[in-house]
């Protein structure tokens, strides 16, 4: 088994929320394999994390499904659909601090594979005028998510996707809460 | 996903129900370009109402349908798109492209 790729290892902080200026809280951690067959199961999860979070049912269905075609590029893209390839996923609560001085909360989801190194010109998708097979994911992820950034290190990819509460859904789940 | 099969004089419809994913995607596209390409149907129907979710990849295969239908004079017809269906075409910015029907009768009266 050593010839295997290892799964990239859990850090409780990354670079890049140090660089932004955040932390954000640990939710779920998930390791899997490049096997199209669990994408269905990571969909279910990123459905059920972001009705919790209380991300109203159309977000929650977009931040599914940029999660899925992420997901799908990793496989495709990074992998070259070989199966059993490492793929960790970490699930965290992102803050930021908007304009008016209230503090926004969302999701924070790390996307990390052992794959090479992906050529950064090459997320940017395809002109929604062309009507030809492939090139839709990436526009699904930027469409749904407030951040979306690619970086590499220690010999693994990295896709880092935010999404935060709107300020009313926000109000709804505090006065829920409360 | 599973794929239902049925033949109507001139007409075959897909009648589709479940996820269409990454992994499932190619054997969409391979059962509608088998239709259009070997079976040489006239009209092929998609009925979409039963899916649940649609991913990037099963859009291509939409679409590849549509192309290879227009290539050989045919009919590619999208029928009972489900809310996530309908979703992804409109953001794909493709719901214009496609013929879509509300539903068979529509579609077999067109």
């Amino acid at each position: 088994m050593s010839h295997m790729k290892t799964f990239p290892q859990p850090k409780v902080n990354n670079d890049q929320e140090r660089r932004s200026g955040h932390r954000g809280d640990l939710l779920l951690m998930l390791t899997l394999y490049s096997s199209p067959e669990l994408l269905s199961v990571v969909r279910g999860t990123v459905e059920r994390l972001t009705e919790y979070l209380g991300f109203p049912i159309t977000e929650s269905t977009s931040i599914t499904r940029a999660v899925d075609e992420a997901l799908t590029n990793i496989v495709r893209h990074s992998y070259g659909n070989r199966p059993r390839q490492p793929i960790t996923m970490y699930f965290r609560r992102a803050r930021r601090r908007r304009q008016s001085g209230e503090v926004a909360s969302g999701l924070e989801i790390l996307l990390c594979d052992r794959g090479p190194a992906v050529d950064p010109r090459k997320f940017r998708g395809r002109p929604l005028e062309e009507v030809r097979p492939g090139g839709l994911g990436l526009h699904f992820i930027r469409q749904a998510m407030d951040i979306v950034e690619f970086s590499r290190k220690s010999a693994t990819n990295r896709l880092r996707l935010v999404k935060y509460l709107a300020p009313s859904t926000q109000r709804c789940v505090s006065e829920k809460t409360l | 996903m599973k794929i239902f099969t049925r033949r109507l004089d001139k007409t075959t419809i897909f009648d589709v129900s479940g996820d269409i994913d990454f992994a499932n995607s190619p054997e969409l596209r391979q059962s509608v370009l088998h239709e259009i390409r070997e079976a040489y149907a006239p009209r092929l129907v998609l009925n979409l109402s039963q899916v649940r979710y649609i991913d990037s990849s099963g859009v291509a295969s939409l679409v590849e349908g549509l192309k290879a239908s227009r290539d050989l004079g045919s009919r590619f017809i999208l029928i009972g798109l489900s809310t996530s269906a309908r979703e992804v075409l409109q953001l794909s910015r493709l719901l214009k492209v496609f013929e879509i029907y509300e539903n068979e009768e529509q579609a077999l009266a067109s």
